[in-house]
């Protein structure tokens, strides 16, 4: 109960141990890698574990403070990835640091894909409920369209070159962006940048849901009439979330893609979205420390049953149902409440005794 | 629901911790025998392109057996395991590091291009020998220790309009391709660029994704409408048989020519092998071959699978083959570490020749490219029978 | 003639959304939830035909019946063992609980039938009209499509308004609990939506394979998410809203793969959607929303 004497806010001291979390936890993980006790498989996991944390708090932003359901994350994510890979790609030869070339994709990234978030912001304002979510869905899939098959972009000395077609008018030479092809994407992601990219994200939307905007958010999201009533702009607040959410979102691509050779759309398709939903809503909608660890046991656990051979996504499918149905069924909630009650029960006996 | 809450962070933190611990035993440390060769193979096993990676998987398997069975290389037998990447770049790379775990010295994949090119960049670091069947792209083979069993990308597209130009097939072709895959769209390109050195006209380039590769009635009418006399069919031969029909529905009078991707086309489920007459396609193996190690080959692969193996099956079990040979003629051991056995293989690949059953004389050049002669086949009375 | 050619394959492809966002349609007017697994039981209806067809060897409408009985149960089950738990949780968590039973049936068909793409034919021959002197031809199968698909929206309209069930099946969309205290059995209702989807399920499965004869165990997912596209297009909950929506997505799409671009035939599809939405909120035939404060 200390937190009350030196009165921190409650949600302030659940930032501070959720950073502190993340901060240990790569103490540890590096530790342990450099000793080399991690399986190759868990040094190979660590950056994705980071994109998909970053991106369940984005999506958690939306979904959870605000209360909508959008199923075309993938599609920010691609704007962002699309963009920053091209960025770092075309820069190569000007911006010698790495570092620096890499954080600047990461910026050009993040605000293209903040674009896109306030286009489809403004688009789905009036829109509720499953309209939105398809509204979302739709914009994913013409992303993944547009930029995954059609779009040819190739750099000369002249400056770049486009084609929506099939990059015939292009010189092959030169193309950094092939359509279906996708891009090379040269590896410059790090497990340190995730952390402190997770952490950025952790600390940005954790202040802004104890904002001034994030209390309108969520009262948006509790009764969008009475908040309207009481003259708070629903629009401007929703608008405002989108957006911070794709640009996270965004931010999180660039990084993701720069961790493989390649970056191609056919991935980021509707179940890219959906998986990143499963992460906001196991971990608990609006509960940011529970996004980020959804998000790591959801990477590690398909890649933990391997052994179960092709029979490992019916597991997958198995448990995810399973586990829904577990923390949503109203009398396993009923039955959670009545466990947990006898196991304080037992604790406050404790307690008595003691004093 | 606040308690709800806590329960529920708590019992995440749980299932957190074992995961982390599962994680966490030491790098390479599975049980490795050190007088067996660790060989693993990457690919789709599950999602829509699975028909690719299962056969790989399988053909593979059967090579190993086979060679286990003869005794190994070099008396060393083969450990074979195959890791499913569901044609994910990031699912190949979680993969591959499995496989580094459970000890793997010799990467047989992966399947598919998109994937391969993340894996390659992994490989590369490892200096691990990777032997590719069937990813076709040239972006595979930049690192100096990956090299391919099957034809690069340019080069089939390259081939296939010097033999339409050369043949005098046609002076009016269309073609159809699938513009979300790496293999068709590349294939495409390079055939379009030679088409221009040929002497014939690309009257239509008719279209489709991955997301509607099921019904083709628009592309198929364009391609009549522009009045070509030859359809080619740089893709896969699910869609092609898809195509072929809807072809032969609309009355058209077209000769369709493809490469080894439609290779297949005559064992498709439920599709009428009587349209398949007449279809030209560049392909180095055929499965209905009387060659007797290929009609070995199928005739297992058929009581073991229940399937008739294609393209992709053949170029797998080549690649076994190819590596017992590498490892033969470079000498090396299981204990070995890995760069040391990718140096000395790389190094044996080159100069070495291979008769398989997807090629005679197959060799490599240093950029990983195989030479083998593309062959140009023809369907006739339902069996492949040479165009020369 | 080429244009109204393409528009009569529009109308044909649209008849088969139609008879999906149907399915989808009708479980979301009265479940209120989107069944992602909707696409999955299509597919697995048609592996079923597939296997009694050309496998077995039995006449395709012994085939379609078939069809339909194993739709129809799987669809029972689906709701009893994976939706009804969930009955009063949130909308989302229903959400994932579909897309969980998507996974599931797309990966026990794969082993089951393998991944090995099939080639479905009916086996029976629609015969092919010819119009205006031989420049138009329709298929047959096209115009069968068509017919069935009105019948069926016609029926179920009947249905809907004629019949006991029918009407129970509206009080319950319109309000659970008012429904349950008129003494409508609210669990059987859903139940049998379920398994009238569903059992539509297995009739679009064999239009949409005589139309498209790819089979794999990923067929389903997208004619699955179009549908549900087509679904909102028209205004979800309303069953003219599903067929006209149906109707228009596939004219719109075949149109665009003829005139515009076959690679982006799909994002055309979804930009006119997110268009309509931006103008009609709730689809063409939708429900305004009743914001209560």
């Amino acid at each position: 109960m200390k937190s009350k004497k030196i009165n921190i806010k409650k949600s302030t001291l659940t930032t501070l141990i959720t950073i502190a979390g993340i901060i240990v936890a790569y103490i540890i993980m590096n530790t342990l890698s450099n000793g080399g006790f991690l399986s190759y498989k868990m040094q190979g996991l660590l950056v994705p574990i980071c994109a998909y944390a970053i991106l369940a708090v984005s999506l958690n932003l939306v979904v959870g403070l605000l209360g909508e359901l959008s199923l075309g994350h993938a599609g920010f994510l691609y704007v962002g990835a699309y963009t920053g890979a091209i960025f770092t790609n075309i820069t190569a030869d000007m911006i010698s640091n790495d570092l620096v070339r890499f954080i600047l994709g990461m910026v050009v990234g993040g605000v293209f894909a903040a674009i896109f978030g306030l286009i489809i912001g403004s688009a789905v304002l009036k829109l509720q409920g499953d309209y939105l979510a398809i509204v979302t869905l739709a914009f994913g899939e013409i992303i993944r369209s547009v930029l995954g098959n059609v779009l040819y972009i190739s750099k000369d000395s002249s400056g770049l070159h486009f084609d929506v077609n099939d990059g015939s008018t292009l010189n092959p030479q030169d193309m950094i962006a092939k359509g279906a092809q996708g891009i090379t994407v040269q590896r410059l992601s790090t497990f340190l940048i995730g952390i402190i990219l997770l952490i950025l994200t952790v600390l940005i939307v954790m202040n802004l849901s104890d904002s001034r905007a994030g209390r309108a958010i969520k009262a948006v999201r509790d009764n969008k009439i009475a908040t309207e009533a009481v003259g708070i702009s629903v629009s401007k607040y929703r608008l405002m979330a989108f957006t911070i959410s794709a640009a996270l979102a965004g931010v999180a691509g660039v990084y993701y893609a720069h961790n493989f050779a390649t970056l191609t759309g056919t991935k980021f398709d509707f179940n890219f979205s959906i998986n990143i939903l499963v992460m906001v809503v196991l971990g608990g909608m609006g509960n940011i420390p529970g996004s980020i660890i959804a998000a790591i046991i959801l990477t590690i656990l398909p890649e933990e049953i391997r052994f179960l051979g092709n029979y490992r996504m019916v597991i997958y499918a198995v448990v995810l149902i399973v586990m829904m149905i577990f923390s949503w069924n109203p009398k396993c909630i009923e039955f959670r409440k009545v466990v947990s009650a006898k196991i304080k029960s037992v604790f406050k006996k404790k307690n008595k005794e003691v004093q | 629901m606040k308690k709800f809450t806590r329960v529920a962070a708590g019992l995440l933190a749980v299932a957190l911790a074992a995961t982390m611990a599962a994680g966490c035993s030491k790098q390479g440390s599975g049980s490795k025998d050190s007088d067996k060769f660790y060989i693993g193979g990457i690919g789709p096993t599950t999602g829509g392109a699975a028909v690719y990676g299962n056969a790989v998987k399988n053909a593979a398997q059967i090579a190993v057996d086979e060679i286990n069975e003869a005794g190994g290389i070099n008396g060393y037998k083969i450990e074979y395991k195959f890791e499913d990447d569901e044609h994910n770049a990031e699912k190949s790379v979680n993969a591959y590091n499995s496989l580094k775990d459970w000890g793997m010295q010799i990467l047989m994949g992966t399947v598919t291009t998109d994937p391969c090119k993340a894996v390659v960049a992994e490989s590369g670091n490892d200096n691990m020998f990777q032997l590719t069947p069937s990813a076709s792209s040239t972006d595979v083979i930049k690192g100096k220790n990956v090299f391919q069993v099957c034809f690069t990308d340019p080069n089939q597209g390259t081939a296939s309009a010097k033999y339409i130009g050369e043949h005098k097939l046609a002076s009016k072709v269309a073609v159809i391709y699938d513009s979300s895959d790496v293999y068709s769209s590349g294939i495409y390109e390079n055939f379009a660029a030679e088409a221009k050195n040929q002497g014939f006209e690309i009257a239509t380039a008719q279209t489709f994704t991955s997301d509607a590769k099921s019904e083709f009635s628009v592309q198929v009418k364009a391609c009549v409408d522009s009045g070509a006399d030859l359809i080619f069919l740089p893709i896969y031969y699910q869609e092609a048989s898809l195509i072929i029909k809807e072809a032969n529905d609309e009355g058209a009078k077209v000769t369709f020519f493809g490469c080894d991707g439609l290779d297949g086309l005559l064992s498709v489920d439920g599709f009428d092998k009587k349209l398949a007459e007449g279809v030209m396609l560049l392909t180095p193996f055929s499965a209905d071959s009387t060659e007797e190690r290929t009609a070995a080959f199928v005739k297992n692969y058929k009581e073991k699978y229940n399937d008739t193996p294609n393209q992709f099956a053949a170029d797998a079990y080549d690649a076994i083959y190819i590596i017992k040979a590498a490892i033969e003629k470079a000498d090396v051991k299981p204990s070995q570490s890995v760069s040391e056995i990718g140096d000395a293989l790389e190094k044996a690949i080159t100069e070495l020749t291979y008769e398989g059953i997807t090629g005679k004389g197959m060799t490599w050049s240093e950029s990983g490219e195989v030479n083998k002669d593309p062959m140009a086949v023809v369907i006739k009375n339902g069996v492949y029978v040479s165009a020369e | 003639m080429s244009f109204i050619s393409n528009i009569i394959d529009g109308i044909n492809l649209g008849s088969i959304y139609a008879i999906i966002a149907l399915g989808y349609t009708m479980v979301y007017g009265i479940a209120k939830m989107l069944n992602f697994a909707h696409g999955d039981v299509i597919m697995i209806g048609g592996y079923v035909l597939y296997e009694i067809i050309q496998g077995l060897g039995y006449h395709p409408l012994l085939a379609i019946f078939l069809s339909m009985l194993v739709c129809t149960v799987l669809g029972v089950v689906i709701e009893r063992v994976a939706y009804k738990p969930l009955r009063g949780a949130t909308s989302l968590a229903v959400l994932i609980t579909a897309i969980g039973v998507s996974y599931l049936l797309q990966n026990v068909a794969q082993l089951i039938f393998t991944s090995n793409p099939k080639n479905f034919d009916s086996g029976i021959d629609f015969g092919t009209i010819s119009l205006a002197g031989g420049d138009l031809k329709i298929k047959g199968s096209t115009i069968l499509t068509i017919v069935v698909s009105a019948a069926i929206v016609v029926g179920l309209l009947i249905f809907i308004k004629k019949s006991k069930t029918g009407r129970a099946m509206l009080a319950v969309s319109e309000d659970k609990d008012a429904a349950r205290l008129m003494g409508v059995d609210v669990n059987k209702t859903i139940a049998i939506t379920f398994a009238i989807g569903s059992a539509l399920a297995a009739i679009a499965s064999f239009f949409m394979l005589t139309a498209m004869p790819n089979l794999t165990p990923t067929t389903g997912s997208m004619p699955g998410i179009k549908a549900f596209v087509a679904a909102v297009f028209g205004g979800i909950g309303s069953i003219p809203g599903a067929f006209v929506g149906g109707i228009l997505l596939g004219i719109i799409e075949s149109l665009s793969k003829k005139y515009i671009s076959t690679t982006l035939a799909n994002a055309i599809v979804f930009l006119v959607l997110i268009i309509v939405l931006i103008f009609k909120p709730t689809g063409l035939f939708g429900k305004k929303i009743k914001e209560k404060v």
